[in-house]
């Protein structure tokens, strides 16, 4: 078995290990879960540094044949690009952190484990899938968690709202996509669903126009939604809002980025005359999520309402990214999308500490926590100040590129998105840290608790420190990730490779990829 | 005449025979051993006695013809292994609920057993007569086996219901055979296979072969001969219901499959519209009407009914991949359907009323049984990596590009998406009343005997299994439908015939 292949594996065979011992022996299926969410960092690790970007496209592959009948044929491709390893770097990083921050989970614990590390398999699968059958198999496996855990474990009134509507929301988006895939598989002729496969049977026979116009939009809308494009986006907050932390912190943090990766491997790339039709819709839809998720998150006075409609708003600059079709914007798009990763995952793993131990993510009845919760405090800060993309901070060097790749093909947009992104972003995030960590300390919370002892600490500082490398050194990522994006440009825009080509120099160059961390 | 090809079936009947003669020497007390033994003598049948078919063999034919009522060959085989494994579930359930049913027990098990003796001889009709003395033996079973809680109105009412629109339906195909033999001057499907392009423009034929139509299609409860379902769904004793479900639907499966590849491809070909306006709206009818059900039973009876619609879409697309599709996803939902009524059974025998609110609790109460609902639920609602996915994407798969090509089409597979996604509401409905319902009074495990655990253990094994590894089933239902010759309408004979 291949290091890719162990990677999905391990969080599967953990969840078997819990599913095996018995329910009252809470502290071993906690030890085994966070064992098993170790290991999988351990690899996750292993697999981003041996990637090499010099090297073929596809890397740590591995083929096992599914279904091989006469008339239809599958096989579970797994191996990574530079844009997979990040992606599971972050997959597993995040998994691991959500294991740890749910030490307070004291009904049922052992469902949970079990669940949580189905969904941190079915999110590595998604990441590490050349298939996309198991793309889909994979993303669609974390539902059924998804679900139960928010009912189960998750809090406020309308949760049962929340849970349905998430699994409504993102079946109905998934199912879109689903269709779009099938087209793929039958109408392109290419009989297969495995991505290098298409990719080498679309070369020599490109899809027709008329078919491309009607499987475009299904691809884009239905992975659309499971980003939470604008206007298909209204279960994101809610349904992160109710969900218990680990849980939010897997979906916002990870697995809605399975839709943008794939527009960037699947959507981009094998149908041009799509993306030139569809482009500037999308362009005009991130603002949508620039500015109205804004707003809407400027209204909120529920913490994780807050971060929920923010995260919305931030993968805007991620769509703004790929509609650009150009390697800055798209090497700016997988920036935000590793960085927002962390981010979210911290956001939501600090909103669910302090529902914990306040009680309330009321931003009318909170004050003065810093005094209490240094270290807490200090992290909310530090991630707030992120998410308004301060430099230092990845994603600071993911919007900035985005701004810069996208600036040609749609200035104006890029104005919104950086007066959206810094002013708007501004204005909440920062009202949100005074209003909870400022001011006078109410008196029924004198005795809260910080997060004391390294061990209840490394969660956060695994992630604080992750959002703070990416920013110092985006070059890590965008080294790996460069070579994949610029494949993906040359195809989506047969055209315009030349100026592509220029922009792959910019980014290689020690200007941009310097940039972002100095200032 | 060789009787070793309907061997099975001789061992079925002198089982069942076997079972009732035996009532009447054990005593009371030691009846429910009765269902260990039928239990037993169906395993024995399903691994000794079924053979694979190695050529087309033909029983019940004229001297000298090439042809008989009966065939035996691939499809048959794949449909009579189905069969007997849904029957040996039932019994295993049935085993489970025997308390609730009072006396007669082993009247029940042996009614069990002839209906799936007529099941077993619907998978090898070929012959309009046979069709028709089959789903009679199966009809008349099933209205005693519905009826059979004596002391409940509702069962009683399930059982009368079964009985008057059955016997209507059947009224109905009996004279649509008399029409198509009036017309063809056959009841064979290979003979009028033979004549069916001259036949293509009889009325009377038309009229005859829709009417026969009409009598499987209440059988598979497709819109418009559905109404039944949900009534006798909830009235019935939970593993009536659930062979009803499995066995009965998978009966009409098999005979639509013969009659319509089988004998009629060509006229067939020119009903696509028809089968799919008609298998959109079952699939609308039956997921919209579960959305307020509470009682379990009867959701599970409109969900019967939506799920009889994505069968159908697998004949529109009238190819050899939907038809494989089709025996993929009846294989899984035959798992799925059988773990969910288990589940229910063992949940019915500890309470009177099958409300939706009953299951409250229940992964507190039996974190196996809430396991194994959800797992089942997961599957009709098509999520992976259990069964019920790889069949949608199975029966799906064909529909795409015929739906590119046609704009009807297009919106019979927007329809079955959308069935999709409200399934999802009510499947998922049943998953949170048993994690999280609310107002849970009573708080005691729910022990569980062997023969539950067996049958769950099938279930969920076999959801599993054909979800995870579906490459073997796929394999074995490629060539089982190699005896159908689908035929693509002649509009769209460029997109082939896979």
């Amino acid at each position: 078995m291949n290091l890719t292949t162990s990677l999905v594996v391990a969080p599967l065979v953990a969840a078997f290990l819990v599913l095996m011992v018995p329910g009252n022996f809470r502290v071993v299926t906690r030890g085994i879960a966070l064992l098993g969410g170790l290991v999988t960092l351990l690899l996750g690790v292993a697999v981003f540094v041996r990637f090499d970007p010099s090297g073929p496209q596809y890397q740590m592959e591995s083929l096992v044949p599914w279904v091989s009948s006469s008339s239809f044929r599958l096989g579970l491709h797994l191996g990574v690009d530079g844009v997979g390893a990040s992606m599971l770097l972050v997959t597993a990083l995040v998994g691991f952190s959500a294991i740890a921050v749910s030490w307070n989970i004291e009904r049922q614990s052992k469902l949970f484990y079990i669940l949580l590390l189905v969904m941190l398999g079915g999110a590595l699968g998604t990441f590490a899938s050349l298939d996309l059958f198991f793309f889909y198999f994979f993303n669609e496996l974390a539902l059924v968690p998804t679900f139960i855990m928010i009912g189960v474990w998750g809090t406020g009134e309308d949760k049962d709202y929340a849970a349905f509507k998430i699994t409504l929301y993102l079946t109905a988006g998934a199912l879109v996509a689903l269709a779009g895939l099938i087209g793929l598989y039958t109408l392109s002729g290419a009989s297969s669903l495995d991505l290098v496969e298409l990719q080498r049977h679309l070369a020599k026979t490109p899809l027709s126009p008329s078919v491309q116009a009607f499987l475009f939009p299904c691809l884009l809308l239905g992975f659309g939604t499971l980003v939470g494009l604008w206007p298909f986006h209204s279960w994101a907050p809610q349904g992160y809002g109710c969900a218990p932390s680990a849980t939010a912190m897997m979906h916002a943090g990870i697995l809605k980025k399975a839709g943008l990766l794939a527009l960037l491997r699947v959507a981009l790339p094998l149908m041009p005359q799509g993306v030139e039709r569809w482009m500037p819709v999308l362009a005009l839809l991130c603002v949508g999520n620039l500015l109205w998720c804004g707003f809407t998150a400027m209204r909120q006075r529920d913490l994780n309402l807050l971060v929920g409609h923010s995260s919305l708003a931030h993968m805007g600059f991620a769509f703004l990214g790929i509609a650009s079709v150009s390697v800055v914007g798209l090497t700016g798009t997988v920036l935000v999308m590793v960085s927002h990763a962390l981010l979210a995952a911290l956001s939501f793993a600090v909103t669910g500490w302090l529902r914990h131990h306040v009680g309330t993510l009321d931003m009318d009845k909170m004050g003065g926590l810093l005094r209490r919760m240094p270290f807490i405090g200090t992290v909310m800060v530090m991630c707030f100040m992120a998410g308004c993309g301060l430099p230092g901070f990845g994603n600071f060097a993911g919007e900035a590129t985005v701004m810069f790749g996208a600036w040609k093909s749609a200035p104006w947009i890029v104005v919104i998105a950086a007066w959206g992104g810094l002013i708007i972003g501004g204005v909440y995030m920062l009202r949100s840290i005074r209003s909870v960590l400022h001011g006078a300390l109410p008196e029924e919370w004198g005795a809260v608790s910080d997060a004391a002892g390294a061990w209840r600490r490394l969660p956060f500082a695994l992630m604080a420190g992750g959002l703070l490398f990416l920013g110092v050194f985006p070059s890590t990522v965008t080294r790996r990730v460069q070579p994949a994006l610029a494949k993906v440009v040359e195809q989506a825009r047969p055209a315009a490779a030349k100026a592509a080509a220029t922009g792959a120099g910019l980014v290689n160059s020690p200007k941009l990829a310097g940039t972002p961390g100095d200032r | 005449m060789n009787s070793s090809l309907i061997i099975v079936e001789i061992l079925v009947a002198l089982l069942g025979l076997g079972v009732l003669l035996a009532d009447l020497w054990l005593p009371v007390e030691r009846r429910r051993l009765l269902g260990w033994v039928a239990a037993a003598g169906v395993a024995v049948v399903f691994f000794v006695g079924m053979k694979d078919a190695a050529e087309v063999a033909y029983a019940f034919a004229a001297p000298g013809a090439k042809t008989g009522m009966y065939v035996l060959d691939g499809l048959a085989v794949f449909f009579k292994q189905f069969f007997l494994l849904a029957a040996l579930l039932v019994i295993l359930m049935t085993t489970e609920y025997a308390p609730k049913l009072g006396s007669g027990v082993s009247e029940f098990y042996s009614l069990v057993l002839f209906a799936l003796l007529g099941m077993l001889f619907a998978a090898s009709a070929n012959d309009l007569v046979l069709l028709f003395a089959a789903l009679e033996l199966i009809t008349i079973t099933f209205v005693v086996l519905n009826s059979f809680r004596r002391d409940q109105t509702a069962s009683i009412e399930a059982g009368v219901k079964y009985l008057i629109l059955g016997a209507t339906a059947s009224a109905f195909m009996v004279f649509g055979m008399a029409l198509v033999f009036g017309a063809a001057g056959t009841t064979n499907f290979n003979e009028m296979a033979a004549v069916q392009k001259a036949m293509g423009g009889s009325p009377i034929f038309l009229a005859g072969l829709v009417m026969v139509l009409a009598g499987l299609f209440f059988k598979m409860s497709l819109v418009p001969f559905q109404a039944w379902a949900p009534d006798v769904y909830q009235g019935s004793p939970a593993p009536a219901t659930a062979f009803l479900a499995v066995g009965s639907k998978a009966a009409g499966v098999v005979l639509l499959l013969r009659l319509l590849f089988g004998a009629v491809p060509e006229i067939a070909a020119r009903w696509q519209h028809v089968l799919g306006g008609l298998a959109a709206l079952t699939i609308l009818y039956g997921s919209l009407c579960a959305i307020p059900q509470r009682s379990i039973k009867r959701l599970l009876g409109y969900s019967s009914i939506a799920n009889a619609g994505y069968l159908l879409l697998g004949v529109v697309a009238m190819s050899k991949a939907g038809a494989s599709g089709v025996l993929f996803y009846v294989s899984g939902y035959l798992f799925t359907v059988l773990a969910a009524f288990t589940v229910v059974s063992v949940i019915l025998a500890r309470t009177e009323s099958d409300d939706l609110s009953s299951l409250n609790g229940l992964s507190q109460r039996s974190p196996a049984l809430a396991g194994a609902l959800a797992v089942a639920m997961a599957s009709l609602a098509g999520v992976p990596p259990m069964a019920g996915f790889v069949g949608k994407f199975l029966l799906l798969k064909p529909m795409v590009p015929l739906a590119a090509a046609d704009p009807f089409l297009a919106c019979v597979l927007v329809a079955a998406l959308v069935g999709v996604v409200i399934s999802m509401y009510y499947y998922f409905g049943i998953v949170r009343a048993a994690y999280w319902g609310q107002g849970v009074a009573d708080l005691t495990p729910i022990p569980t005997s062997w023969a539950v655990r067996v049958a769950l253990l099938i279930g969920v094994a076999g959801i599993l299994w054909l979800g995870i590894l579906p490459d073997a089933l796929i394999q074995a239902s490629t060539p089982a439908v190699e005896v159908l010759k689908p035929q693509a309408p002649v509009a769209q004979q460029h997109s082939g015939d896979r």
